[in-house]
């Protein structure tokens, strides 16, 4: 396939994402002790590991939620180890969540347009009045939400319908569209095919290759589902009690032993992969 | 009956307003306000412009408590800081009535900003907390600040316009309800806005909202400025209407009144502030028109007509977020759907 490809661009290009030496631990409790990796632009890159890995402790690190103990993360080039959360997702770092986190109050048309807000300019005075700059954003705004985003993912039909009453596999794709208005150079995914059926995942693993190969943009993601990890991801990080105990391309982790024993105690991961296939 | 609304432009799907029916109906309700003060009483009128007022805090309340989920037990208060600012004003500075509004707001939105600090650390009951606290620090500064006046607090002239004195609540009406109608529709342009939905997500995630780009500290006190704004320009209007302004016009137990309405009317809407705002002012007169009617049989039930409010207040907040938690609002919207389906469902 292209791997050969990525891989000769891998080599010469910086990474977009590079996690150096990172540590978080708290009180006693190390979630995380010196963890490196990078993700190169344009990859999918997948983070996995068992349970209580500290998986989701990362993608919190990175996305601002957590502080480091030690550790930097740069971001094209730029140390963000300090800032906010919101300058990260103004920088392009986007994300969605494990447990779904969209804003129940709000329509599914509002919950995209909300991931624009660090990218638009209108202050209170124009918001109240609804003239000039407010009116011309606002329209902007929802002529580009429909047209690349709704459209691309399917979703006109519960466009004005409130989030809370849709289903699951439906709420983890307004997320994803959320996501996309943010206009991210990095979209970070936490589980998006957790609880899904195999249709519904298979939809999902379609549209995250769409996001990387025609918007361009580099994808993380944590997963469990290692069939689809495995099909879709270039690069694959493994962590276990907070380090990590491999990384390359999807084959050669599978029969890391290391990875095998982390996941079974012992026995065969490429096993597993195939049951999961088969289910 | 409603077949069906076709959309040929994103504006006209975002418009406030989007079928010539609800213009029809907003066109009659604006001649019907322009009537009212040649048709209605004296007493009416009066009564209309104290709604007015109301509706303009309440919503005001609405926009920090009920989109952004800062409960505020200080709207009253604040009140305070806009109608003292304005009689300051009119007094010693003999500014324009509607250039001591703005100020009036300016000037209330800077104290709510200050009291809104604590909003970044306490939510909920203990935010609820911190704002009664600064009610009782504001009362204490309007008690014995010579500026605002001691206990006995300031008296004021009318508010001139074009060399009339608005004296008289009709005379104010003309003020005070477009006044009223801009802040009402000013609140709901926000919530078409990023500025509204900042709001909205603070309320209902605020740890995924900064990662989604919203900086929290400056949102709630976004929120808390334009809270106070409304409760000032109201507290402005209200200095007009009664002319006396003292430390106990704006008790605690106003601030409960603006939060009963909006919990009443429906909290994160702007209907719901109107709603709220318009029957909790008129409930104590529909008592008084009740206990007019009953005295002939029981000639002292004008006594009994205080502690009756009370419990038919505190009735009705109980009532409403047991039965009815999102309002009269939501009963409108249940009207409204009845009548689209109407006669193919019902």
């Amino acid at each position: 396939m292209s791997d050969g490809l990525n891989r000769s661009s891998r080599e010469t290009a910086a990474p977009i994402l590079k996690v150096d030496v990172l540590s978080l631990s708290f009180g006693g409790l190390r979630a995380l002790s010196g963890v490196s990796f990078e993700v190169q632009e344009g990859s999918i890159t997948a983070l996995i590991g068992p349970n209580g890995a500290g998986k989701t402790s990362m993608f919190n690190s990175i996305s601002g939620f957590y502080r480091p103990t030690k550790g930097r993360i740069i971001f094209e080039g730029e140390d963000i180890s300090r800032e906010r959360p919101p300058a990260r997702a103004k920088r392009g770092l986007a994300r969605t969540f494990q447990n779904i986190a969209l804003f129940r109050g709000m329509t599914v048309l509002d919950n995209i347009k909300l991931g624009r807000h660090a990218h638009l300019k209108t202050n209170v005075l124009d918001a109240l009045f609804y003239r000039g700059r407010a009116h011309r954003e606002e329209m902007e705004l929802r002529a580009e939400v429909e047209e690349r985003i709704i459209d691309f993912l399917e979703i006109q039909h519960i466009r004005h319908a409130p989030v809370a009453a849709l289903p699951y596999g439906l709420q983890k794709r307004v997320e994803l569209a959320r996501a996309l208005a943010m206009r991210p150079r990095i979209l970070m995914l936490d589980e998006p095919v957790a609880g899904m059926n195999r249709e519904e995942t298979e939809d999902m693993a379609r549209f995250i290759l769409d996001v990387k190969e025609e918007w361009g943009i580099t994808i993380l993601m944590v997963e469990h589902d290692m069939g689809m990890v495995m099909d879709i991801s270039d690069h694959v990080v493994v962590l276990n009690f907070g380090q990590v105990i491999a990384q390359g391309r999807p084959a050669d982790v599978q029969n890391d032993p290391a990875v095998v024993s982390a996941y079974l105690g012992s026995g065969d991961l490429a096993q597993r992969i195939r049951k999961t296939e088969a289910a | 009956m409603r077949i069906g609304t076709i959309k040929l432009s994103y504006a006209t799907d975002e418009a406030l307003f989007d079928t010539r029916v609800q213009w029809v109906w907003l066109g009659l309700l604006a001649l019907g306000l322009m009537i009212f003060p040649f048709v209605a009483g004296p007493y009416w009128v009066y009564l209309a412009c104290l709604v007015a007022i109301n509706v303009a805090s309440a919503t005001g309340l609405n926009i920090l408590t009920g989109y952004t989920g800062l409960v505020s037990l200080g709207q009253a208060a604040f009140m305070g800081v806009g109608a003292y600012t304005v009689a300051v004003l009119e007094t010693r500075v003999g500014t324009p009535f509607f250039i001591n509004l703005l100020l009036a707001g300016g000037m209330t939105a800077a104290v709510g900003v200050v009291f809104g600090i604590p909003s970044l650390r306490v939510k909920g009951l203990y935010l609820a907390i911190a704002t009664i606290a600064a009610s009782m620090i504001l009362h204490f500064v309007f008690a014995h600040w010579p500026l605002t006046g001691g206990t006995r607090g300031l008296s004021m002239p009318p508010a001139g316009f074009l060399g009339i004195a608005l004296d008289q609540p009709q005379k104010l009406y003309w003020l005070i309800i477009p006044v009223t109608a801009l802040m009402v529709l000013g609140a709901a342009n926000l919530f078409r806005t990023r500025v509204g939905r900042a709001f909205i997500a603070v309320r209902d995630r605020d740890i995924s909202a900064e990662v989604l780009g919203i900086p929290l500290l400056q949102t709630k006190l976004t929120s808390f400025a334009l809270s106070s704004f409304y409760a000032g320009v109201a507290g402005g209007m209200w200095a007009y209407f009664f002319r006396v302004v003292t430390p106990e016009s704006f008790p605690l137990i106003n601030s409960i009144f603006y939060l009963a309405a909006i919990i009443v009317g429906g909290m994160g809407t702007i209907l719901g502030g109107i709603l709220g705002a318009t029957f909790m002012t008129l409930v104590p007169e529909i008592l008084k028109l009740v206990v007019g009617w009953i005295t002939p049989w029981m000639p002292d039930a004008l006594s009994l007509l205080a502690p009756i409010r009370t419990i038919v207040f505190g009735a009705l907040i109980v009532g409403f977020l047991i039965f009815e938690p999102q309002g009269l609002a939501e009963i409108w919207q249940r009207i409204r759907r009845f009548f689209h389906l109407w006669p193919f469902r019902t």
